[in-house]
Formats: C-alpha cells, sequence, structure tokens
C-alpha cells in the first residue's frame, strides 16, 4: 500500500534508560529491531517491556539513550511526528467517534487523499465493514480490538506497537487474534513489536523474542532457540517449565561434558557451553524426559532413578513429579497414547532423556527466578 | 393469602405513584392558579377560571422587565462561569503545580458558605472599592459561586477520562491542539452543557446573594418577593408554567433524539 514513502527501517534502541526516582524501569537498553520483523517483548510485570514501548512511541521521556528509525533519530520527537503507530492496552478507542471515524483519524489529522476508499480497504482486511456506523461500546471486544489494530495500521507506520493487545480477550478469542495479527503482519510487511507476558503467545506470533527481566534483555532470540536453549535460569523458568541440576564437570567424553549430580553421571553437549571445568548449571524441559520401569535398557544416555510423587492426566499428556533420592523433583510430561498404563505414587521408575536435549546455563545463576512471576496476572 | 401476595407485588408501584403525586402536585396547583381569576389580591385559593392572565401576561410591566433581566444575568453568568469553571477544571485535573491544593480549596469555598454570608461579604466588598450596586455587581456575585459548580461538574466528567485516549490521538499525528479539539473536548462536552445548565439556573433563581447587591435593578425572584407582599398576580403562574413546559418539551426532544439514534445502530 505504502509506495510513496521510504521503505520500512530498522528500529534501533540505544542505551535507552528510564529511571522513575530510585527504580529503574529501562537499564541501559541497547536493541535493534529489524525492518518487516515480528518482534516481542516477553516478560512478567514490572519488567519494563511497556516503558519501553511508550518511549518508542514517544508517550513517554526516556532518561537518557536514543531511538532511532534508520538513521533518523526521533529521540526527542513528539509522537505525533513519529511514523510509529501504537495498538493500546484496552484499546482506547475514541468513544465519540464512528468505527469509521475512529480508523480514519490518523490520515484525516495527515490530511490525506482519498481517505474514504483507504479507511473501506482497512474495514475489510479486519472483516468490520459492516459495523462502520456503530460506535466503539457497540462492539464486542474481539471486534474492538480489531478496530484499534486498523486504526493504527491504516496510517502505514514504519513500526506498529502493540502493548499486551490481546490480555482483554478471552482464551479461545485470543488464540483466533494471534493468528489474525499474524496474518496482517505477514500480508502488510511493517515491523511489529508487540509486548507481552504471555510466552505462549509471544513465541506462537514472533519471530524474534527478547525476554526482559528488571529493565534489562536477560536473552534475546527465535522462540526456538530461547526455548530449547534458555541462558538464565529466569529465561528457562519464565518458558515453560523445566528441571535444572546442579552439579560438577567431571570430565570429557567426545563432543559431550561429563557432569556429576551427586553420585550421578549426566552427559550435555560441549558446543552448549564454553564451561569446562567446577560448577554447572544445566536443565532439561519435562517433555523430552522419558519414564520407564526401573531395569528396562536400551534408554537415552542420561538417566536418573526415582519414584513417582504425582500423577497428573491432563489430556493431552500425562504429567508426573518424580522425587530422586536426594529429593530433587523432577518433572515428566508424557505423550498421552495409552491412558491405562498410567504411573502411581510410589512407583520406582527410571527417567531418562538425550544428552543433546539438555541446555547449560550461563555461570551464577539464581535459580529460582523467574519462577513465583510467570503465572501471575 | 392472597392479599399478603397482592401487596407485596403493588407496594412499590403504590409508593411510586404517591411519590410522583407528592413531586408534581405544587406544580399541578401552580398551573391550575394560572387560570384562575383571583378574588382579592391573594391568587391562593380558586375562584373562577379565567384566560386573563394568559392572554396579558406583561399587564404589569415590572413581570416581564424582571422576568428579561434575569434571563440576560442568567445567559451571561452561565457563558462567563461555564468558560474560566471548564479552564480551572483542565488545569486542576490534568496539571501538578505549587498552588494546586489552595487553588482546588479556595474553588469549593463558596459551596460551603452559606448564601446569606456570601451576599452580605460581596455587599462589604462592592461597598468598599465603589463599585455602584446593580446589572453588574449581580453578575459578579453570582459567578463566584456558579463558578465553583461548574468546577465540580467538570472535574467528574475530566476525571473519568481515560488519559490514554489523548495519547492514542497523539499518536495518530493529531498536534496538542488537535487532540483538544477533537478527543479532549467533544468527550468533555456533556459536562461542560450540565454544568453550563445547572449554572443557569443557579443563576436564575438565585435569590439571597442577588439582593444583597442588586441595587435597584429588579430580577424575576426579587420581583417575585416583592409582590408576595402585596399578593401574587397570576401572570406569575403563567411565567411559572411556561417554564415548566418549556423544559419539559426539552426533555422530551432529547429523549426522542436519544430513542432514535439507538434506533440507527440497531
Amino acid at each position: 500500500m505504502a509506495s510513496n514513502r521510504p521503505k520500512v527501517e530498522d528500529l534501533h534502541l540505544v542505551n535507552l534508560t528510564k529511571t522513575f526516582g530510585d527504580f529503574k524501569a529501562v537499564d541501559n537498553l541497547t536493541l535493534t529491531i529489524p525492518a518487516g520483523s515480528f518482534f516481542a517483548l516477553l516478560g512478567p510485570s514490572g519488567c519494563g517491556k511497556t516503558t519501553t514501548l511508550r518511549m518508542v512511541a514517544g508517550l513517554e521521556e526516556q532518561t537518557s539513550g536514543q531511538i532511532k528509525l534508520g538513521d533518523e533519530d526521533i529521540t526527542f520527537l513528539p509522537p505525533y511526528k513519529r511514523w510509529v503507530n501504537t495498538v493500546f492496552q484496552s484499546y482506547a478507542l475514541f468513544p465519540h467517534l464512528s468505527i469509521y471515524e475512529n480508523v480514519a483519524f490518523g490520515l484525516r489529522r495527515q490530511k490525506a487523499k482519498d481517505i474514504d476508499n483507504q479507511v473501506k480497504a482497512m474495514l475489510d482486511l479486519v472483516e468490520l465493514s459492516t459495523q462502520a456506523q456503530k460506535k466503539p461500546q457497540q462492539l464486542s471486544g474481539g471486534q474492538q480490538q480489531r478496530v484499534a489494530v486498523a486504526r493504527a495500521l491504516i496510517n502505514e507506520p514504519d513500526v506498529l506497537l502493540l502493548d499486551e493487545p490481546l490480555g482483554a480477550l478471552d482464551l479461545k478469542l485470543r488464540r483466533q487474534m494471534q493468528l489474525e495479527l499474524k496474518r496482517i503482519q505477514t500480508e502488510v510487511g511493517i515491523t511489529f513489536v508487540h509486548v507481552t507476558h504471555d510466552q505462549e503467545e509471544a513465541m506462537t506470533m514472533a519471530d524474534t523474542i527478547a525476554v526482559m527481566n528488571e529493565g534489562r534483555i536477560e536473552q534475546l532470540g527465535s522462540p526456538i532457540q530461547i526455548y530449547e536453549h534458555p541462558k538464565t535460569a529466569f529465561v528457562a523458568n519464565f518458558l515453560g517449565q523445566t528441571n535444572l541440576f546442579e552439579g560438577t564437570v567431571a570430565g570429557i567424553e567426545g563432543d559431550e561434558l561429563v557432569v556429576k549430580v551427586k553420585d550421578v553421571t549426566f552427559y550435555v553437549p560441549l558446543a552448549s557451553t564454553e564451561i569446562r571445568s567446577g560448577q554447572i548449571v544445566f536443565g532439561v524441559r519435562p517433555e523430552k524426559v522419558k519414564i520407564v520401569d526401573q531395569g528396562k535398557t536400551g534408554l537415552p544416555k542420561n538417566q536418573i532413578n526415582g519414584s513417582i510423587k504425582l500423577t497428573a492426566f491432563v489430556g493431552v499428556s500425562t504429567q508426573y513429579e518424580v522425587i530422586t533420592n536426594w529429593g530433587q523433583e523432577i518433572s515428566a510430561f508424557e505423550q498421552n497414547i495409552d491412558p491405562s498404563d498410567l504411573g502411581r505414587p510410589g512407583q520406582a521408575v527410571t527417567l531418562a532423556w538425550e544428552p543433546r536435549h539438555s541446555f547449560v546455563l550461563d555461570p551464577d545463576q539464581d535459580l529460582t527466578a523467574g519462577l513465583d512471576t510467570s503465572w501471575d496476572e | 393469602m392472597n392479599i399478603i401476595k397482592l401487596i407485596r407485588e403493588k407496594t412499590l408501584q403504590v409508593f411510586s405513584v404517591l411519590i410522583i403525586v407528592y413531586l408534581m402536585l405544587p406544580l399541578a396547583v401552580i398551573i391550575l392558579l394560572s387560570f384562575n381569576k383571583p378574588k382579592g389580591r391573594q391568587n391562593t385559593s380558586w375562584n373562577e377560571f379565567s384566560l386573563d392572565a394568559w392572554t396579558n401576561i406583561c399587564r404589569d410591566q415590572t413581570i416581564c422587565s424582571s422576568f428579561a433581566t434575569s434571563i440576560k444575568i442568567g445567559l451571561l453568568v452561565t457563558l462567563i462561569s461555564t468558560i474560566v469553571g471548564t479552564m480551572i477544571s483542565f488545569a486542576l485535573i490534568r496539571h501538578r503545580y505549587r498552588g494546586r491544593g489552595t487553588t482546588s480549596l479556595l474553588i469549593f469555598l463558596p459551596l460551603a458558605t452559606p448564601e446569606v454570608i456570601l451576599g452580605a461579604s460581596l455587599l462589604a466588598l462592592f461597598l468598599n472599592i465603589f463599585i455602584p450596586l446593580g446589572f453588574w455587581t449581580i453578575l459578579l456575585a453570582q459567578i463566584t459561586f456558579t463558578i465553583s459548580f461548574v468546577v465540580v461538574v467538570v472535574n467528574a466528567r475530566l476525571a473519568g477520562m481515560d488519559p490514554r485516549l489523548e495519547q492514542a490521538a497523539m499518536d495518530l499525528y493529531a498536534t496538542p491542539l488537535q487532540t483538544f479539539r477533537y478527543v479532549t473536548f467533544p468527550i468533555a462536552l456533556p459536562g461542560i452543557m450540565a454544568a453550563a445548565l445547572l449554572s443557569f439556573s443557579l443563576s436564575f433563581d438565585d435569590f439571597i446573594v442577588t439582593t444583597f447587591n442588586s441595587g435597584r435593578v429588579v430580577t424575576f425572584p426579587i420581583y417575585i418577593w416583592g409582590a408576595a407582599q402585596r399578593g401574587i398576580p397570576p401572570q406569575v403562574n403563567v411565567i411559572a408554567s411556561l417554564m415548566f413546559l418549556g423544559s419539559l418539551l426539552l426533555v422530551l426532544v432529547a429523549s426522542l433524539i436519544s430513542k432514535r439514534r439507538k434506533a440507527i445502530y440497531a
């Protein structure tokens, strides 16, 4: 659609900092968001993700640092002079204007030509053509959400900012809108920066995820990268469940690092870490862990014995809590293929997983980081 | 048993009707007596039906001139206090500045002051700074308290307004001035209109503060107060009836418009 405007530019945040009194909401953040990508800022409430977004929009003034769109420094531009538009949490639709006028608002301010056709095309894109003359409060939550997206998108900004845009919707509608937003983003090719505390939402939609905690980026990468190879305990815990082990390096065997935890030997890929000696923390996701009766053979290389503490049948899978002889609880999710064969509490079992499914954290981690924050809100 | 059930079902209706009757009875009496031809000076008991008062409203010149004065003062007071009050309200709600608390307190003070005191103090003030009593002193005196009502009403509207609406407007390329014109003002408008109506009616029927500061100018309430000593002519009832019917008409039109709007959107 936007052929007369220069092509979409990368968004650069350089040493961006925002303090409220003594509290550092955003702490020296440096980040480049490539043009045309679907980028998610993921983190618990209070991690600084929304503040970052508002600084990009120009609605919050940074304490220090720089924001650039391509080569243009937009750090001190007022919001109405930035080629950036926002989809607000709870939408902030203008209650006194019709859906049509809400969508046309940005174009009218820019004195654009041919507003009528553009608004109609945009309402078609979000499938709201029949609702054009209604007022926002006459629409359902999902429809209002689409109006908010249309109202921002029609201006063809370089960057579209989405501030928890699906937070007010129920689960089913949220899933539907996730795919819808993904479709729209692919169609228009604009950079989307999406703020959310919902890790599944971030993984479903984004090409790149930045996990934020206490004003800093903990880890940046594709959904698969950060899920499969978290670098910190916070990321490991925040993105779904995880089992973490503290051990000491006992040597190297081929392309694997040998790690002793108590008296049990584990293997982790050599490529996954720089650590070659001393203390090490590694982990494995519960869905990679097989649970079998003790004494079976032909199992993956990493093995540990224990007894079942808890069995929870959740439909798609059965979730086990297994307790080791030193008292650590380990989760294992088994795909639900034959539900008559559930393990019972107290049963002695062996847990096993492939060494390549292990990931190693950076040194000096607080293993409980991100545990208490992942389920709030 | 049936009786208990009947009572239970009808109690609310009966009481509602009784309360409406209680509220409407004085109005009915006023309208009824506007068609009376009073025996003697006092128009307090029914004598005989007549249209005299309706066909000859301005028989006593002062009725109509005082009515016109009150309308004129009311409109001016409304205009000034609505504009200034709305601006004060924006300052109070939107900005944090030194002396904001004091301003807020000073605004609310006239609401808590008994009108007699307010009127007497203003009189003392006007006499001391040699402003001749009359039209302008009435205006000034009324504005001192109508402004407070405007601020209170507009405050309520502004405080309930989501600040993100203005942020959204600015995000959508509206300059601060355009944001005010296309978003803030239209959304605050119902509150401002309500404040204007309130200050008009407060001004129109104010008696206490006005008497102190009116000099020789006669407003409608002052005329009625004076007439009450000698006997209120039925023309006053006619004007009261007309005003009642006028506001009724406004309410009807408003509800018709909103019904029609709903029908369009449904």
